[in-house]
């Protein structure tokens, strides 16, 4: 479980974060949503600990993260994974090479069982016969899956994914979602996804946080985000003439 | 940004590079590796570079020398200590500064901005530890080899030119041989370790510190190259007044 409590983050005198507070659980998809540069990303970042929040607290499991010392988030780190937009794949390794890299460095497991747990996560994340292969020969689906085998392979408590089906197509993108949500359920992950696809959030969105302008807007899940008369959320999830659609339906099957 | 900013973020990464690394073995992986691509991969470069300074610097100073009271050894002797002194330390350190500066800039700047670095910290990685140490480490082991193979090269150039007929072969060993410090390798070789820890260190630092897009890695690529080569100028001077007058 994360608890963010009244989190401010300003860049050069500008607040990009205003004040959020929230609770994320652990065993489910939880997603921030929000328009590009509505500061999502800056409290997944602040969250994450790239970016140092101006004031407020963040708690992982009731602990403090904002007042932990060095050593001690490096070691909150290793009960981390992260599944970022661009993969951020090490170019010079195979994929096999990194997804061991963290167990190079942090497990405490057997140098031998080391290939078993890298194999164990590609096939999880249904990768075979890749494992030699370069970042650079793969495709940018395989590239997410290989990010998410890495991200779970240390095995964390904690699993944050920044826009992670972003450049992929509509059917790959599901294949991304609905293997984030499995894996979330299967290890009883704390998972935070910040996304502004409305697809992922109708599929997996167990948890929806909106921000707008920097502020907490909205929160709510998948099914009641179609109740909701926030406008500016409206106007963001409900913005194609799809979802126009799909909102109607759902209101009328309700009201029948 | 202003010099007293800049010397205090290179100040902080070099605080996080010479921490203790987190894995010794895998530290000393990558030192290797980086020996190989930093260090071999540009030995070819500096042989033909020195070969052919080495022909010229003797092709200029028979011209510059021309005097019957001159002895005739003076070209060997000329071009020996032009070599030892300056040219296979500073010069072939600032030709290094573009090849092997520019190359870690841009490894580490575009690994900024595609965010491994990132991924790295998240880990909990000591990612300037882990991307800079090794190069540091790896390029001040194998510059003095480069510095060798420089002034043995060199001296090789300067010696096959001698059979155009612009001197005597005979006279330019002599003047090898003539006068000799050993105390001038000793020197050259200290240099090129302290050049060789700039061009890493700068080249690094303004790698890591990249932002933005392709043209900005480019930037930095070139900020890395120019800076590292004024910074080896300056200290070229400092060291030769501390380790010769």
């Amino acid at each position: 479980m994360i608890e963010v409590k009244n989190v401010c983050k300003s860049f050069d005198g500008v607040e990009v974060l205003k004040n959020v507070s929230a609770l994320f659980h652990a065993g489910k998809t939880n997603l921030i949503i929000g328009q590009s540069g509505s500061g999502k990303t800056v409290l997944m970042k602040s969250i994450i600990g790239i970016h140092h929040v101006t004031s407020g607290q963040i708690l992982y499991n009731n602990r403090d993260f904002t007042a932990m010392s060095g050593d001690e988030v490096r070691a909150l780190r290793q009960e981390v994974g992260m599944l970022f937009q661009g993969s951020a794949l090490f170019d010079s390794m195979t994929v096999e090479e990194n997804v061991r890299f963290p167990l190079e460095m942090f497990s405490n497991l057997p140098k031998e069982a080391w290939d078993d747990r890298v194999n164990f996560c590609l096939n999880r994340v249904n990768l075979h016969n890749a494992n030699k292969l370069f970042p650079s020969e793969i495709s940018g689906g395989m590239q997410k899956r290989v990010a998410i085998a890495r991200a779970i392979v240390l095995q964390p408590t904690y699993l944050f994914c920044d826009e992670p089906n972003s450049g992929l197509d509509p059917k790959t993108a599901i294949v991304i979602d609905q293997l984030i949500q499995e894996i979330t359920y299967e290890y009883n992950i704390t998972t935070i996804i910040n996304t502004h696809d409305m697809n992922s959030v109708m599929e997996i969105g167990d948890h929806v946080l909106f921000i707008n302008k920097g502020e907490k807007s909205w929160e709510g899940n998948k099914d009641s985000i179609f109740e909701s008369d926030n406008e500016y959320l409206n106007d963001l999830v409900f913005a194609s003439d799809l979802f126009k659609k799909i909102k109607k339906n759902n209101l009328l099957n309700k009201r029948t | 940004m202003n010099l007293i900013t800049h010397v205090g973020r290179y100040s902080q990464l070099m605080t996080g590079v010479f921490k203790k690394p987190d894995k010794w073995n895998i530290t000393l992986r990558q030192i290797v590796k980086e020996i190989n691509k930093l260090g071999v991969d540009s030995l070819g470069i500096t042989i033909i570079i020195s070969v052919f300074i080495g022909s010229v610097i003797t092709l200029q100073t028979v011209l510059n020398t021309a005097n019957p009271l001159l002895p005739t050894y003076v070209t060997g002797l000329v071009t020996r200590d032009t070599l030892l002194l300056e040219f296979s330390s500073t010069i072939l350190c600032l030709i290094l500064a573009g090849k092997v500066g520019s190359n870690i800039a841009s490894e580490i700047g575009t690994m900024r901005i595609t965010e491994q670095i990132d991924a790295l910290k998240i880990m909990g990685v000591n990612a300037p530890n882990y991307l800079i140490f090794p190069k540091i480490i790896a390029f001040c082991l194998i510059v003095p080899v480069l510095v060798i193979f420089s002034m043995f090269t060199g001296i090789v150039g300067g010696y096959i030119i001698t059979y155009t007929g612009v001197i005597s072969p005979n006279d330019y060993i002599l003047g090898i041989q003539y006068a000799f410090i050993p105390y001038y390798i000793v020197y050259s070789i200290i240099k090129s370790v302290i050049f060789a820890f700039i061009i890493t260190s700068v080249s690094a630092y303004y790698g890591y510190f990249s932002y933005g897009g392709a043209l900005d890695v480019g930037k930095s690529s070139t900020n890395a190259v120019v800076n590292s080569s004024i910074i080896i100028l300056l200290f070229n001077v400092l060291l030769t007044d501390l380790f010769l007058m």
